[in-house]
């Protein structure tokens, strides 16, 4: 009987090994060490261009101080708090525009062009109007996060709504549905995964736009943080602040692919 | 009123169809789909719709079910003229039309759920039942993409069953299925229907499929499409794969093939000026064998 037991463990502990450790992860850690050994000894032989880089082992010793600093967390903070409000925010007037456009032809043809006109600006170029226009900063750097996401949002709903296969709507209504359960039932489970890829796109553009807008017009957040770290001279916590800046878009767009998991299951499925 | 045998399943109402016209597009770019087309859909019937590729069979079928309206002409059920889609007239689609985002479950009681005519115990109890009629009561929480082809077009099928439909359209529905599961989705909807009696029309470019499951074929022509001649098939019910090899099939076979076939020429012909070149080489090499092909190019004369 233990030594079954102690066989199961066994087993238990070689599959685990190989999931954890299989080929393909050891080859990625290999190539990460790799990579920042061969920086840290650029650094050290100090190549052109590669040289003025903050060396590895000095980020990490910044590393170390920014994370007992409560400054770096609060960066964190208002980043987060920023993407999150204008991110929600471009959903909740987004999705309701995107299908009614995509649904409602009359809308589509006197609503749409306006779109495709805002649509090219790129989002920053509307920083110093939103400056103006909006009583605080904070609200204007939220507005700009906003648009990011919600012309993204808003056009690939429209395309979704519009390439809903006839023979849904056909069997919905040979079945007995009312428009009310063609929109519930069958519009708006059938443009979920445009919702879905709006969002995903959606979100890197949010993270792309608050960075560049903290560095222009803000007193705080992970952008402000390596842009403040570039005027003081603190070059190690530039690089903290742009690794920061890409674990938070990591960590944002994990939590869209599970949102994403739970509205589309079906898609999941294949 | 209609003799089915377990409460859900095929209704059996008549429909008439009576010199419908239809075409699409204006003015000089006008096309003519269907002209004239006039036929019963007999009460508890099967009447299989056949007629070369592109003719004009899903226009019809959009007609029957209501999603177009005929230019002229009427389209009746039980006397009542039909006004848009309604759950008495399902179509099972070419391809599937199951909703992806719905379970096997959810894609069956879906019609009962927006009628909201019965209690949900009851739905749940009928779709139940439908489903272990067709074998998939295992899959009721698996989603379309999950289930085999014929998976999909049997749950298709009780899709539109538990509505009780007057009429049901099966629109080329085994097309895209492989060799193995078309035969076998054919005698399992054969059986269906022998069991319900309802009044059902099948669509297919297939005469085999259509001889072995039809009580009477209505040939189509060319585009526009108009009704070429209407056949009834003599085979016995309970159909068996065995009657695909009985004198009376292939009498009736022959028939409908001469006939289509002159029409498949003519598509054919029209579908490119080429084709009528290459039908007329085929003819020539027909009576003169021996002839080299390259004769047609001119350089040998």
């Amino acid at each position: 009987m233990a030594t079954a037991t102690a066989t199961i463990q066994g087993v238990n502990w070689i599959r685990l090994r190989k999931k954890v450790l299989s080929r393909t992860t050891c080859r990625g850690i290999v190539s990460l060490v790799g990579f920042v050994v061969l920086w840290e000894i650029c650094v050290r032989l100090n190549v052109p261009i590669i040289g003025n880089v903050p060396a590895p082992s000095s980020v990490l010793d910044a590393l170390g101080k920014q994370l007992v600093s409560p400054a770096y967390w609060l960066s964190w903070r208002d980043s987060m708090i920023r993407i999150l409000t204008g991110f929600v925010a471009a959903q909740i007037v987004g999705i309701p525009i995107g299908l009614m456009l995509g649904v409602n032809r009359m809308a589509r043809d006197t609503i749409y062009p306006i779109f495709e006109i805002m649509r090219p600006i790129p989002p920053l170029a509307w920083v110093p109007a939103s400056v103006i226009f909006w009583p605080t900063p904070e609200l204007s750097m939220i507005f700009v996060t906003f648009l990011g996401a919600f012309f993204t949002v808003v056009l690939n709903i429209v395309g979704g709504a519009k390439s809903i296969d006839i023979r849904y709507i056909r069997a919905a209504h040979s079945l007995g549905s009312t428009r009310r359960d063609i929109f519930w039932r069958i519009m708006l489970p059938a443009t979920m995964p445009s919702i879905v890829v709006g969002m995903t796109v959606g979100m890197g553009v949010t993270w792309a736009v608050v960075v560049a807008a903290e560095m222009i017009a803000s007193q705080s957040g992970l952008g402000y943080l390596t842009w403040r770290s570039y005027v003081a001279g603190e070059y190690p916590v530039i690089i903290i602040g742009m690794l920061s800046i890409g674990v938070a878009g990591y960590l944002s767009s994990a939590g869209i692919r599970v949102l994403a998991g739970r509205l589309t299951p079906w898609l999941k499925v294949r | 009123m209609s003799q089915v045998k377990i409460a859900a399943g095929m209704g059996a109402g008549e429909m008439v169809v009576s010199k419908v016209r239809k075409g699409f597009g204006v003015g000089p770019l006008r096309k003519e789909v269907l002209c004239d087309c006039s036929f019963t859909l007999e009460r508890g019937r099967l009447t299989v719709l056949v007629g070369p590729s592109g003719c004009g069979k899903t226009t019809l079928v959009n007609a029957l079910a209501g999603y177009e309206t005929p230019d002229q002409g009427t389209v009746t059920i039980d006397g009542k003229p039909v006004h848009g889609p309604g759950p008495d007239r399902l179509v099972v689609f070419q391809e599937t039309a199951l909703f992806p985002w719905m379970t096997t479950f959810e894609n069956v009681s879906y019609g009962p759920r927006v009628q909201r005519a019965t209690s949900d115990d009851e739905i749940s109890r009928q779709t139940m039942k439908l489903l272990e009629v067709v074998g998939l009561e295992d899959f009721k929480d698996k989603y379309p993409a999950q289930l085999s082809g014929g998976m999909q077009r049997r749950a298709e099928l009780v899709r539109a069953m538990i509505n009780q439909p007057k009429v049901m359209f099966m629109d080329e529905p085994f097309r895209g299925l492989d060799a193995m599961t078309r035969s076998l989705m054919q005698e399992y909807y054969v059986r269906l229907f022998e069991e319900h009696r309802g009044t059902n029309l099948f669509v297919t470019s297939e005469l085999e499929e259509a001889i072995f499951l039809a009580d009477r074929l209505v040939l189509l022509t060319n585009r526009p499409a108009r009704v070429k001649r209407i056949i009834e098939v003599c085979l016995e019910r309970p159909r068996q794969f065995h009657m695909l090899t009985s004198r009376a099939y292939l009498d009736c076979k022959r028939e409908a093939l001469e006939l289509l076939h002159e029409e498949a020429m003519k598509s054919f012909a029209a579908g490119a000026v080429n084709a009528a070149d290459f039908l007329e080489a085929c003819s020539k090499m027909g009576q003169d064998q021996a002839q080299p092909r390259t004769t047609s190019c001119g350089q040998d004369r």
